[in-house]
């Protein structure tokens, strides 16, 4: 679980990275338009919610 | 990243969410009731909408005004808005043209029998009280500007915690969570898992929440720029005494502006007008374009058309800054998405300050021991 090396930076955040280009996408869509988008939209802005969710679930107790 | 650039991030991130923090919870807690206005006001205020005829004709919007003036004699109508999905408008009047809200008095008026329906006076009750401290804390303008400011030492907050995230997580997988050790630990690996994974949400719903804090002077910029050129030849001229058809106004403002709807009416004198004329704001007709207001200006005394110009980028900035921080365009299912967003923002805020209070409490254990740098990054590293 443990790297031992120090991470490079994009390491650290390419997954932030994402989950924050997601939820942008999730905030603009549904702006557009109704119906698919709105779906779209909720699909993206339960994403940082579900990862959130599997940190919790997977964590070192 | 030097040691000393981490710890001046460090500091930033301390003193900005120290500063806002307990503001910041409070708007959090107000502001989740506040998500669900629509449905929670549904639930108490049953629909009194009496079923008639589909085909039933529609009365004029000046009877409806007529309407709410004889309901409160001796004001003036402000503002006329139409109800998305049903044949009902609602009349605002006062006592002058800029009244306080306090002043206001709103009537939801069916257009088929120009009945008052509901007096939407709410000064009262919970989702009021709810409102007032999200809004201005009851402080008015300077409450307003407060929070505002508040919410931009979050951004800042956000900003440099996201710095800090690096060293904290050096050595250590996306996501993890150290529950195992010291409570401390714990708090400490889910404020930033946490923190990190609701970064773009709260940066959004933060930043529109300062433009909206800012809507008194921004449309008060607007009045006295776009307004003022758009009226530059009625400058001077008395109100009006006589006041032309409101149905005509909007009549001729949506013939200047084909395949747009009226939103509002705003009446001479009030903040989105001018003092002779009667704005009609105008949106379009698609998803995409109908939070994009148009204000088209008729002589209230001659009903004739005098300009009508797009909204300039700061009031476009205000108009979108709504639905984003209120999470109101995507129906139930974003509502609750932006509870559950809102309630995780509520533990990063809590994890916060506990653990600033833990590590004072360690500090102060342990006097001497100079934690330094190793107190930010210690923990994460070992």
């Amino acid at each position: 679980m443990k790297p031992r090396a120090p991470l490079p930076l994009p390491a650290i955040f390419g997954i932030p990275a994402a989950i924050a280009l997601v939820t942008t996408a999730g905030l603009v869509t549904a702006l557009l338009d109704d119906g698919l988008m709105d779906t779209l939209s909720w699909a993206a802005l339960s994403v940082p919610i579900l990862v959130a969710a599997w940190a919790w679930r997977k964590r070192e107790r | 990243m030097t040691n000393r650039t981490i710890r001046i991030w460090t500091l930033i991130h301390k003193w900005t969410s120290l500063i806002c923090t307990l503001f910041m919870l409070l708007l959090c807690l107000t502001g989740l009731p506040l998500i669900f206005h629509d449905e929670i006001e549904a639930l108490t205020e049953e629909d009194n909408l009496p079923s008639m005829p589909a085909e039933t004709p529609l009365k004029s919007l000046d009877e409806a005004v007529a309407s709410a003036l004889a309901t409160y004699p001796g004001e003036r109508p402000l503002f006329l808005s139409f109800d998305e999905d049903r044949p009902v408008v609602n009349v605002t009047t006062g006592p002058t043209a800029r009244p306080p809200v306090s002043q206001m008095h709103i009537s939801a008026i069916d257009l088929r029998t120009t009945r008052i329906l509901a007096d939407l006076n709410d000064d009262q009750g919970f989702m009021h009280v709810m409102l007032r401290l999200h809004v201005d804390m009851f402080a008015g303008l300077p409450g307003e500007l407060f929070l505002g400011f508040m919410g931009f030492l979050l951004f800042l907050a956000t900003l440099s915690g996201v710095v800090i995230y690096a060293p904290f997580m050096r050595k250590l997988s996306f996501g993890t969570v150290r529950a195992g050790r010291s409570r401390r630990l714990k708090w400490l690996d889910l404020h930033n898992m946490l923190g990190i994974v609701t970064l773009m949400w709260v940066v959004v719903v933060g930043l529109t929440g300062v433009i909206n804090t800012l809507s008194v002077p921004l449309v008060a910029y607007w009045r006295a720029n776009e307004l003022a050129a758009m009226i530059a030849p009625y400058e001077g001229k008395p109100m009006p005494e006589h006041f032309a058809s409101v149905d005509a106004a909007v009549r001729t403002a949506m013939e200047a502006a084909p395949g747009m709807r009226p939103q509002f009416i705003a009446f001479p004198g009030v903040r989105f007008s001018s003092n002779h004329h009667y704005a009609v704001w105008l949106k379009g007709a698609t998803p995409a374009t109908n939070r994009i207001l148009t204000p088209a200006l008729i002589d209230a005394e001659t009903g004739a058309f005098t300009d009508m110009r797009s909204m300039p980028w700061y009031m476009l900035a205000l108009r979108l800054s709504q639905p984003l921080h209120f999470g109101d365009y995507g129906g139930l299912p974003m509502k609750v998405l932006w509870a559950v967003l809102d309630v995780l923002t509520i533990i990063i805020l809590g994890s916060g300050l506990y653990l600033w209070v833990a590590r004072r409490r360690g500090a102060q254990e342990q006097a001497g021991a100079s934690p330094g740098l190793r107190a930010v990054t210690g923990e994460a590293a070992e």
